[in-house]
């Protein structure tokens, strides 16, 4: 199979027909999805639905069954491409584990610019302080990890993620570690860098964030996107029995 | 800075320092019995009078002091040596045996073979084997000198321990921290070298030490060869004196060389334990 032809507009992610299971368990079972520019993606689904899976088998960190997943029309899953050089586009921020514990907060942001990009330290490190500075830890670039709060510390991952400008930022679940009240500042630092342009894919059980930061949400369900359109379609009026049995599920838990 | 406390508090104060007073002096007062009654006992044994001749002479011990300290020191720079050769070596293997891919699986058997062979051999029968095998092979550039060949022994066995004790500390680092290195672009290799290996270093920091410890102590079996370390010394002095008193001397230094290292262990587990509590979550 050859590449799309290229439209206009080219979107920053295509998965098409995307397979893949743990041993005999299928978990993706032909995920079609397309994140286009400057746009806000969001997985909601069950627990175990496969969300973080999806976005694993996109960051390459799980090889695909079966499938294709385009990086800004580059064919990813071609097993000649070099993993680690499409990962230096891709931006990723986990649930957990994030930080490097033995790296102060300026050395975790700083690790990948000077490393994997050649920036150089004084340079990296400016750029990591002017982010920090926005996000309001400058005066704890020296801190370690075990020394922040949850939620500074996701949004240290979140920021330590921008600093190598990525193409596509993939956020999993980063609110679900969280105390509730440090939810909210971890969500304000997604919204401004959405603002600021950035292509988001993110999978989140936080609705009440999808409905208004989202442009697109899709529902993942027995390993296919069984839904998917903006945030007033599909979490106010959805097509699918499904959909809406998961959603009552949501509001019953109160997170909606 | 300390704002004032209240009265409640104030009591409460008291009451812990006279309660921490009284378990000083409980301490102290059961130490002093337990040593007594250790003392007494082995005084009033009926071998006593010839036991403390023939094992705590103090003026054997004053002549043996000095050549059994000359003998330390041979052990020590051995120690050192070893030490270094032992974490550099352990390393090594323990990197090797983590590569990946078909092209590395000779390295990998060959170090799986190596760390099961010399964990299992016992230290004293390799040194004999080294230290009277090599030589008899004579063969050209090979070293021949006791001393050279029991640090050999010594090293081989020790790095096989200390390769397991850095591949559990590679293995202990949570799978998610290799997982968020390789999305940041980094490389394998930077991964392991920048992420993983210090944490993992971190880690085996404690049980490290320990072995070290055990190190001390297993230097002075490069005697069996017949270098005149301290333990060689210490039976030499007690052929020519009829005297067991020249080993204890030795065995008092091995156990005050090996308290600072001891103490540092401990501290060093001490130290993990509080930052495993602390940073439990990320
Ligand atoms: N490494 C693995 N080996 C085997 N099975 C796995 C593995 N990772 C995930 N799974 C299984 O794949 C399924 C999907 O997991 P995934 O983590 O993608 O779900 P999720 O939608 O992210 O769930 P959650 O909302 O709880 O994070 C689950 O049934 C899980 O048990
Ligand atoms: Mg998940």
């Amino acid at each position: 199979m050859t590449d799309p032809t290229p439209a206009v507009e080219q979107p920053v992610l295509r998965v098409r027909n995307l397979v893949k299971s743990y041993g005999d368990v299928p978990v993706l079972r032909g995920v079609d999805l397309d994140v286009d520019e400057h746009r806000v993606v969001t997985l909601i689904g069950a627990s175990g639905s496969g969300k973080s899976t999806l976005l694993r088998c996109v960051d390459l960190l799980e090889q695909v069954d079966d499938g294709q997943v385009w990086l800004d029309g580059q064919d990813v899953t071609d097993p000649r491409v070099d993993a680690d050089a499409v990962r230096r586009r891709i931006g990723v921020v986990f649930q957990a584990y994030n930080l490097f514990p033995h790296l102060s907060v300026l050395d975790n942001i700083t690790l990948a610019p000077r490393r994997v990009h050649g920036v150089d330290r004084a340079e990296a490190e400016e750029r990591a302080v002017a982010l920090l500075d926005r996000i309001g830890l400058a005066g704890r670039a020296r801190a370690y990890p075990d020394q922040l709060s949850g939620g500074q510390a996701q949004r240290t991952a979140i920021v330590r993620a921008l600093a190598v400008q990525p193409r596509l930022l993939l956020l999993d679940e980063v609110t679900s570690a969280l105390d509730p009240e440090l939810v909210g500042e971890v969500l304000a630092l997604v919204r401004e860098v959405a603002e600021g342009g950035m292509t988001i894919l993110m999978a989140t059980h936080e609705m009440g964030f999808a409905r208004s930061a989202a442009d697109v949400v899709c529902f993942l369900e027995g390993g296919v996107l069984l839904e998917q359109g903006p945030p007033e379609q599909v979490l106010v009026d959805p097509q699918h029995e499904r959909t809406r049995q998961f959603l009552r599920r949501v509001v019953a838990a109160g997170r909606l | 800075m300390v704002p004032p406390v209240s009265e409640v508090e104030v009591a409460r104060r008291s009451y812990r320092r006279s309660r921490q007073r009284r378990s000083t002096w409980v301490a102290v007062a059961s130490t002093l019995v337990f040593a007594a009654v250790l003392v007494v006992g082995t005084v009033s044994a009926p071998g006593w009078q010839r036991t403390q001749e023939s094992f705590l002479d103090p003026g054997v011990a004053r002549r043996a002091l000095p050549l059994v300290l000359e003998g330390l020191w041979l052990n020590l720079r051995v120690l050192v040596v070893a030490a270094v050769c032992v974490l550099a070596l352990g390393l090594v293997v323990a990197l090797l045996r983590t590569l990946r891919g078909p092209v590395w699986a000779p390295v990998r058997l060959l170090m799986t073979l190596y760390t099961d062979v010399f964990r299992g051999m016992p230290l004293i029968v390799l040194l004999y084997i080294i230290g009277f095998g090599v030589p008899g092979l004579r063969l050209q550039g090979v070293p021949t000198d006791k001393v050279v060949l029991g640090a050999t022994a010594i090293i081989l066995i020790y790095s096989a321990y200390v390769a397991e004790v850095f591949r559990a500390g590679i293995e202990s680092v949570h799978p998610s921290q290799r997982a968020a290195a390789r999305a940041l672009g980094l490389t394998h290799r930077q991964t392991t070298r920048l992420v993983v290996l210090p944490q993992a270093v971190r880690n085996v920091t404690p049980p490290l030490l320990n072995d070290l410890v055990a190190l001390q102590k297993d230097v002075g079996l490069i005697s069996v060869l017949g270098a005149i370390d301290a333990v060689r010394q210490a039976q030499i002095l007690s052929a020519t004196t009829a005297n067991f008193t020249p080993y204890i001397v030795a065995a008092v230094l091995f156990v005050l060389l090996a308290v600072p290292t001891a103490r540092l262990a401990d501290w060093a587990t001490a130290r993990a334990r509080r930052r495993q509590q602390a940073g439990g979550l990320l």
